[in-house]
């Protein structure tokens, strides 16, 4: 059974600074997915833990290249693959997954066969059309741990 | 053996190099460029950075609408599969020979990487095999350039490009002299499109489906313009996000939205902010130039807006005709025109990059 943490966002600017926090909690070789439909926030998501990760380039959807590399104090690498039906052997995962950044992918699912045992997924629902329900949901120890300690530090600590 | 043939190569391009400073203007320059970075493979051969002599698209967009979007797999095997026929083509069209090949320019990013290694392999092995000298390109440059085979460019100029991938405004002093003003903070405009397309069940790509609409549908319906008033970047996100709500609650509410509606209303949205920062970029760099590249630069609503402004200002506009906005190899064969006379040339480890920017 996969724990889940429960967030509340009312705005685009609440669903950033969820993530940027979160970006405090990550470490190189770590791997995120983001579940959510079109305009429930993905790419700001990203954006969110690209300020947390100290990158001031613009981070912006990396529809078109599949992945954007991004250098703060870790590597960041977004990847988006929506449109990655048929097979993706070429695209190189691995590399990204067990390097030394931190690996974003939009619409994972299309890929589940080839994601790392271990990864946080993050699911993000709409439930107005501003306001969304994000959920961190681990997968295997070091993700539960991750959560654990953003939870304690940021919602119950201090 | 290998590094000895390889260092014959590189001795030959440095001759060729050599001689390139001693050529004169009036020899012709004969430029085969090649196009692989996204869902187009296309060979073209250009004189002199502007006559057409073969420009072969193979366009793949039959095997892409299945998937309503680009699929970079497809694509790539798709290139490996068509790259040599479409070589051929090119030479017999414009009835030349390798041999009379002055250079091979290639798109070697942005892109989907797959892709672009398509054509850069190819191109780096006719240069090797055929001693010819290599030049890679900008795919963007590429989109600007294209405006040179209509009418020579003159500086300084401001470049609008516009397309699936891209949204940026270019300002250019002079040949390849790029300074990227401001570019999208999220989607790009073509994308949006796309994507607004398939929230209104229009079939892929997007694009031309919601300029037909457009003109028959009235701009009623209040949508966001962003970062109206703040530098040059774009923003297209918060745009899209509004049309897939309105029609979303539409729907809950058993209301009727006509998609002519929406699409004239989206379409106007993104034309109000194109065409606002592209004006405010020609009138404070004081420039009376301007060009327009890329996919979307096809769009009517666009096309007819900014030539209606550029005519009240007394601005030059160019806007190449519809096959010469999208991907395309006779740009990228311009585009290296100019860097193969200023002696910009690369080396065999020219190698694909996704995320190459226009101005380092």
């Amino acid at each position: 059974m996969v724990n889940s943490y429960q967030f509340t966002a009312n705005n685009v600017s609440e669903t950033r600074q969820l993530a940027s926090k979160l970006a405090n909690y990550l470490k190189p070789g770590n791997v995120l997915t983001l579940e959510g439909g079109l305009g429930a926030g993905k790419t700001a998501f990203t954006q969110g833990l690209a300020i947390g990760l100290g990158i001031t380039q613009i981070v912006n959807s990396p529809t078109f290249t599949i992945i954007k590399e991004y250098h703060g104090k870790y590597p960041l690498y977004h990847m988006d693959v929506y449109r990655l039906e048929d097979g993706y052997d070429d695209i190189g995962f691995e590399d990204y997954f067990y390097g030394d950044g931190i690996t974003v992918i939009e619409w994972a699912s299309i890929i589940k066969d080839i994601l790392p045992k271990q990864y946080l997924n993050i699911r993000i629902e709409k439930s107005d059309d501003n306001k969304r329900r994000i959920f961190f949901e681990p997968n295997g120890d070091e993700y539960i741990q991750i959560c654990e300690e953003f939870m304690a530090n940021e919602y119950f600590g201090d | 053996m290998g590094e000895i043939i390889m260092l014959s190569w590189k001795k030959e391009m440095e001759k060729k190099l050599e001689r390139l400073k001693t050529i004169d203007l009036k020899e012709s320059v004969i430029i085969l460029g090649i196009e692989t970075s996204c869902d187009e493979t296309s060979i073209a051969i250009v004189q002199d950075g502007h006559k057409i002599l073969s420009n072969i698209v193979s366009s793949q967009i039959a095997i892409h609408k299945r998937f309503g979007g680009v699929v970079p797999e497809v694509a790539s095997r798709k290139h490996v599969e068509v790259i040599n026929v479409l070589l051929e083509e090119a030479l017999n069209d414009a009835k030349l020979k390798l041999g009379d090949i002055s250079a091979i320019a290639v798109t070697y990013g942005p892109g989907l990487i797959g892709s672009l290694l398509v054509g850069v392999a190819a191109a780096k092995a006719i240069s090797f095999a055929k001693g010819i000298p290599l030049v890679g390109v900008n795919h963007i440059a590429g989109h600007i350039y294209a405006n040179n085979l209509i009418k020579q460019l003159e500086f300084p100029l401001i470049a609008l490009v516009v397309s699936g991938g891209h949204t940026e405004l270019v300002y250019m002093e002079d040949h390849h002299k790029f300074e990227v003003l401001g570019m999208t903070r999220d989607d790009a405009a073509g994308e949006a499109y796309d994507k607004v397309a398939r929230t209104l069940e229009l079939p892929y790509p997007g694009g031309p489906y919601i300029d037909k609409l457009a003109k028959e549908g009235k701009a009623t319906i209040e949508l966001p313009r962003a970062l109206m008033d703040n530098g040059y970047d774009f923003s297209f996100s918060g745009l899209k996000s509004a049309v897939i709500n309105t029609m979303h609650n539409a729907k809950q509410r058993g209301e009727y939205i006509a998609k002519e509606d929406m699409a004239a209303s989206f379409q106007e949205a993104v034309v109000d902010v194109l065409v606002s920062k592209t004006l405010k970029a020609v009138q404070e760099k004081q420039v009376k130039n301007l060009i327009v590249a890329g996919g979307v630069a096809a769009n009517q609503g666009l096309r007819s807006r900014l030539k209606e402004k550029c005519e009240q200002l007394g601005i030059d506009l160019t806007i190449p005709p519809l096959e010469l906005c999208t991907d395309n190899a006779a740009m990228i064969a311009s585009a290296g025109y100019f860097s193969y006379l200023k002696g910009e040339w690369s080396n065999l480890e020219l190698n694909g990059i996704a995320g190459l920017p226009l101005s380092p």
